[in-house]
């Protein structure tokens, strides 16, 4: 698989990433709503194969503030995940699961480890059910959070990818419980790793 | 005024005075930009990675930092910039996470800074100014007119450099 490039995917592969990414996305959701204790939906997931130069534009521009969640993937596959939220949505989680407004544009210090949190719960959820699906041990590192523009927080995805091929593949999810959060998560495999969720899925020829 | 022509990730263009050149939210990735102070003739490229030898699918010329900086140079001087006279600033390169995977890509941000200072110095273009590094993402515009380069960064007081 060491010639595997995100620009030759297949349309099989796309497609199951399409489906993890739902499934995955599906299980965040019931994590969001056990933690808020409330009902929380969401719409299907949008799986976008994106050049970087269209990147910052889907998330409403590279100044766009954002919330990221990083952290990296160990075991049967190696690798990372991010977790981005636009900071009202952030805002919102963060307000909803301590159970007051908050206030100023800046996060507190107490905000700031509650939306920790949040990432951690969210990102757990997702890559339980990946591991669930292809039988893979996946083990998630502690994630890491940062606040700042669009652009540069997704230049270390893009920079990943960059290594790959001149494409970032994106999952954008919305939830909904009063207000509408979009949720967007990026998936990066170490370029291994693609055969074996491959393989594990028992598509690999 | 001018316009301002926008640069995007993995993305290069050149910039004739009255006009400016930007490319928003820098993180790990370098901006550089090149000027003629004669003609006033300048360019910017927005590089992710430092080394396109170091990568087999390296057809993306922008994209890294030894080939996007050559590629900018021969845009400038073909727009009637002298190559002798050409000064660089650069601005980006931060750690946006303190967790970054265990691959190469770690402390990516200080690799291009390194890569684009060695290009820079092998093509014998001076750079006269930089805000490189720390951990906070970079919005920057450059004015061939004037040389300034003007940085913003979330939550901080804007930079002229």
């Amino acid at each position: 698989m060491g010639d595997l490039s995100l620009d030759q995917m297949s349309q099989e592969y796309f497609d199951i990433l399409k489906e993890l990414g739902n499934i995955g996305a599906g299980n965040a959701t019931t994590a969001l709503a056990q933690m808020l204790q409330c009902k929380v939906d969401m719409s299907v997931p949008q799986v976008n194969l994106l050049e970087f130069k269209e990147l910052g534009a889907v998330m409403g521009g590279e100044e766009q503030i954002m919330a990221g969640i990083y952290l990296g993937v160990e075991g049967d596959i190696t690798g990372s995940i991010m977790f981005l939220l636009e900071k009202n949505s952030a805002k919102h989680l963060v307000g909803k699961l301590m159970g007051m407004t908050s206030e100023g544009e800046e996060f507190s210090e107490m905000e700031f480890s509650a939306l920790k949190e949040v990432g951690n719960i969210i990102t757990g959820a997702y890559l339980n059910s990946l591991s669930t699906l292809t039988n893979l041990v996946i083990y998630p590192s502690i994630p890491d959070l940062t606040v700042d523009m669009a652009g540069a927080i997704l230049s270390v995805p893009a920079i990943e990818f960059g290594a790959l091929g001149d494409r970032i593949l994106l999952i954008q999810t919305q939830f909904f419980d009063e207000v509408a959060i979009d949720g967007y998560f990026i998936l990066i495999p170490d370029l291994d790793s693609y055969g074996r969720i491959l393989s594990a899925l028992g598509m690999a020829g | 005024m001018g316009e301002i022509i926008k640069v995007g990730m993995a993305d290069l263009n050149v910039c004739v005075s009255p006009d400016g050149i930007t490319t928003l939210g820098l993180g790990s990735c370098v901006g550089i930009a090149l000027r003629d102070p004669v003609t006033k003739i300048g360019g910017l490229a927005h590089v992710m990675l430092p080394d396109s030898t170091a990568i087999r699918n390296n057809s993306n010329i922008p994209k890294f930092a030894d080939t996007g900086i050559e590629e900018l140079v021969r845009k400038v001087v073909a727009k009637g910039a002298s190559r002798t006279r050409l000064v660089a600033k650069i601005a980006g390169g931060a750690q946006m996470f303190a967790f970054q995977s265990k691959s190469d890509m770690v402390r990516v941000g200080e690799r291009n800074v390194e890569a684009c200072k060695k290009k820079l110095a092998e093509l014998r273009i001076p750079i006269l100014a930089e805000d490189t590094g720390d951990s906070y993402g970079r919005t920057v515009i450059f004015y061939p007119e004037t040389g300034d380069f003007i940085i913003r960064a979330v939550g901080k007081p804007e930079k002229v450099i």
